[in-house]
């Protein structure tokens, strides 16, 4: 991992994004704020995993940072240039340093095109990247970086298996040499062995190209395996964040404490009773309907008066571990609050 | 402890292609045993063929399954459907697809007392009201008349668990029943489930989750392309695995408990059970393959007092992977 720079690659400040939805047939337009207010920076060669439960708004975030979303307020930097309010012919030649790999490589790879097709398309869009005679050369040697041959090139995405569709989608991420590549769920779908193939890929890429991930996810398992810093965000807001290990061992968010005793884990033969186990009541609250005050209030074992008033800001209290709570785990935490 | 349902050599075709390979497992009165494996391992298949819920196009070739010591592959097709419901329950992934969306959940869980038990509207709304509540839905009596789309999908779950125990069922088959759920839901079903367990309810769980079969059951049966290659007491296969896939599966699952240790991938790709390769299905992706597991097909046998492995190798696995724990292997 290459050492963070001054400046980030990727940075959100005060990052506000949603939908408009309607309720009901009839009913008023309504604003969702999908993301309320999030702040984050990804550094170059950094693995950044954003996680949290569905309805959180990570894949809002993702979508916003490539691009397919616009916000509502608040910027996404790119080497500390704001980008969101940027021309389409200006986005261009900003999208290529920021891709996006999806969930689903069924969903997300043109059926009707070879994966020789689907990885130079992206350098017909963007042309003056790979002249056209060096094609051939530069996309065997994408396939073969991986963990493909140049002979699958002329094959449709429907001859592959799930865990090589997903070589092929980071592949093409990797065609138009990205800075950073936001992975939305990109494991999440695949089989646990290869799952563990695309990680170590990943990771791979990651030191010999010192590519930046934005890694999105809701398993802790994969987060603590791969992530250098962790965000934990919950409706539309990020409540805690830090280096991996420091949150995994020194969770000071009641929610993060929470997620981090839910997480089964293969470790777990050795607990016969987990004593310590926290389990939360009740469900998430919707983000059409947030809660006021501080949004985890509803399900929150400390909440008191203050918790339903006032929403509490994400604050640093150390070096690098803020947390949005009116009552955090002191610091430093004698021992995880984990099993 | 007498066997509530015994399982052997069961096979499971599509035509002519075999996707169960002669199976076998045994759950006892009140146990929780876990069938493990990937997409494509046969887990589901072979828990369906216990409830005589296979697909239309796939039949039971081979193998006995018997309940509480009858033969249900011989008995007949109206008793075994009473049985199932009365004794024998289960829950899917997606309760979304299997409620009824257009009547309400409490009509839902009622219809079982009224058809099962021959109770009224009144008395068999009731019991349903108290089922719900019995697995944690809050304010049951109102919630009984809302939709299946009105619930969340940890809520659902629990009204399909309230169906499924409505009856008083002796083993409930769990597939991957929390898999569509958010982890801190998640770890309310399982709470809900070890509740059911403690309460002397049988289960069997499938799952791909090797963290979930962790903290949900105390024997496993690992499967790999059809077959058990694996079995034993959770306590005991997870420290020290004797075949070589389970020792892959665990090495491959990142650990959130773990900062230490990095997951490590199993090489290659699960086959098409439709080409299978020669002698050990597991041979192409195998660490510890020689000649001999290209040619022969290593039977599961006994390698410890209740646990087995089908490896010829399979001493040889339990102390490489105790030694140099699975993260070398």
């Amino acid at each position: 991992m290459a050492q963070p720079s001054a400046t980030p690659v990727l940075e959100l400040v005060d990052l506000v994004a949603g939908y408009r939805t309607r309720q009901g047939l009839f009913g008023r337009r309504r604003e969702v704020r999908a993301v309320a207010g999030v702040n984050l920076a990804v550094h170059e060669g950094q693995t950044v995993c954003l996680v949290g439960e569905s309805g959180c708004g990570k894949s809002t975030v993702a979508r916003t940072v490539v691009g397919l979303l616009r916000p509502i307020a608040g910027e996404v930097r790119l080497d500390g240039r704001d980008v969101t309010g940027l021309a389409r012919r200006d986005l261009k030649a900003v999208r290529r340093q920021v891709q996006l790999v999806f969930q689903d490589p069924y969903a997300s790879l043109n059926p009707h095109m070879t994966v020789r097709e689907l990885i130079t398309e992206a350098w017909r869009i963007h042309p003056g990247l790979v002249p056209q005679d060096r094609w051939d050369a530069e996309l065997a040697d994408l396939l073969e970086r991986v963990g493909l041959n140049a002979g699958h090139a002329a094959r449709y995405p429907h001859q592959f298996s799930g865990g090589q569709r997903q070589r092929i989608s980071i592949a093409r991420a990797l065609a138009v040499r990205p800075r950073v590549i936001v992975c939305d769920e990109a494991v999440s779908a695949l089989d646990v062995s290869i799952q563990a193939q695309v990680l170590t890929l990943l990771r791979q890429l990651q030191d010999e190209l010192g590519v930046a991930y934005l890694f999105i996810t809701h398993d802790l398992g994969v987060v603590r395996h791969f992530a250098d810093r962790v965000a934990v965000m919950h409706l539309g807001g990020i409540v805690e964040s830090g280096d991996t290990e420091q949150v995994f061992l020194h969770a000071a968010h009641p929610y993060t404490q929470a997620l981090l005793s839910a997480a089964p884990s293969v470790d777990d033969w050795r607990d016969d009773a987990p004593g310590g186990e926290i389990v939360l009541t009740g469900d998430v609250p919707s983000p059409l309907d947030p809660p006021a005050g501080c949004r985890f209030h509803t399900r929150c074992w400390k909440a008191q008066q203050r918790c339903r008033a006032d929403e509490p800001a994400l604050e640093i209290r150390d070096t690098a571990h803020p947390v949005a709570c009116h009552f955090p785990a002191p610091l430093p935490l004698v021992e995880p609050p984990v099993r | 402890m007498s066997a509530l349902l015994e399982v052997s050599g069961l096979v499971v075709a599509f035509g002519d292609v075999r996707a169960v390979r002669g199976v076998s497992f045994t759950v006892g009165e009140g146990e929780t045993l876990a069938i493990v494996g990937e997409s494509g391992s046969g887990k589901s298949l072979s828990s369906l063929a216990v409830l005589g819920l296979l697909p239309a196009q796939a039949r039971v070739e081979a193998g006995e399954i018997r309940w509480d010591g009858t033969d249900l592959r011989a008995a007949d097709a109206d008793r075994v459907r009473r049985l199932r419901g009365e004794e024998l329950a289960m829950i899917f992934q997606d309760p979304l697809s299997a409620l009824n969306p257009s009547l309400t959940v409490g009509y839902q869980v009622a219809e079982m007392f009224r058809r099962r038990r021959g109770l009224g509207r009144a008395d068999a709304g009731r019991r349903a009201v108290e089922a719900m509540t019995e697995v944690g839905i809050p304010d049951a009596a109102r919630r009984a008349g809302a939709y299946p789309h009105e619930f969340s999908g940890g809520m659902r779950q629990r009204v399909m668990i309230a169906m499924a125990l409505a009856l008083e069922p002796r083993l409930l088959v769990a597939d991957e029943p929390t898999t569509a759920l958010d982890v801190t839901v998640q770890a309310q079903i399982l709470r809900l489930l070890r509740q059911r367990q403690r309460a002397g309810l049988a289960m069997v769980i499938i799952s791909h989750d090797l963290g979930v079969v962790a903290r949900a059951a105390r024997s496993v049966v690992v499967m790999y392309a059809g077959q058990a290659v694996e079995a034993g007491a959770v306590a005991d296969v997870y420290p020290a695995p004797a075949h070589p896939y389970t020792l892959g599966l665990l090495a491959a699952s990142p650990s959130a408990r773990d900062g230490d240790r990095r997951v490590r991938p199993i090489e290659g790709y699960p086959p098409d059970i439709a080409a299978l390769p020669g002698g050990c299905a597991f041979h192409p992706r195998c660490p510890f393959a020689r000649q001999r597991c290209r040619t022969e097909e290593p039977p599961l046998r006994e390698v410890a007092p209740g646990r087995s492995s089908a490896c010829h190798y399979a001493e040889e696995v339990v102390s490489r992977g105790a030694t140099v724990g699975h993260a070398g292997a």
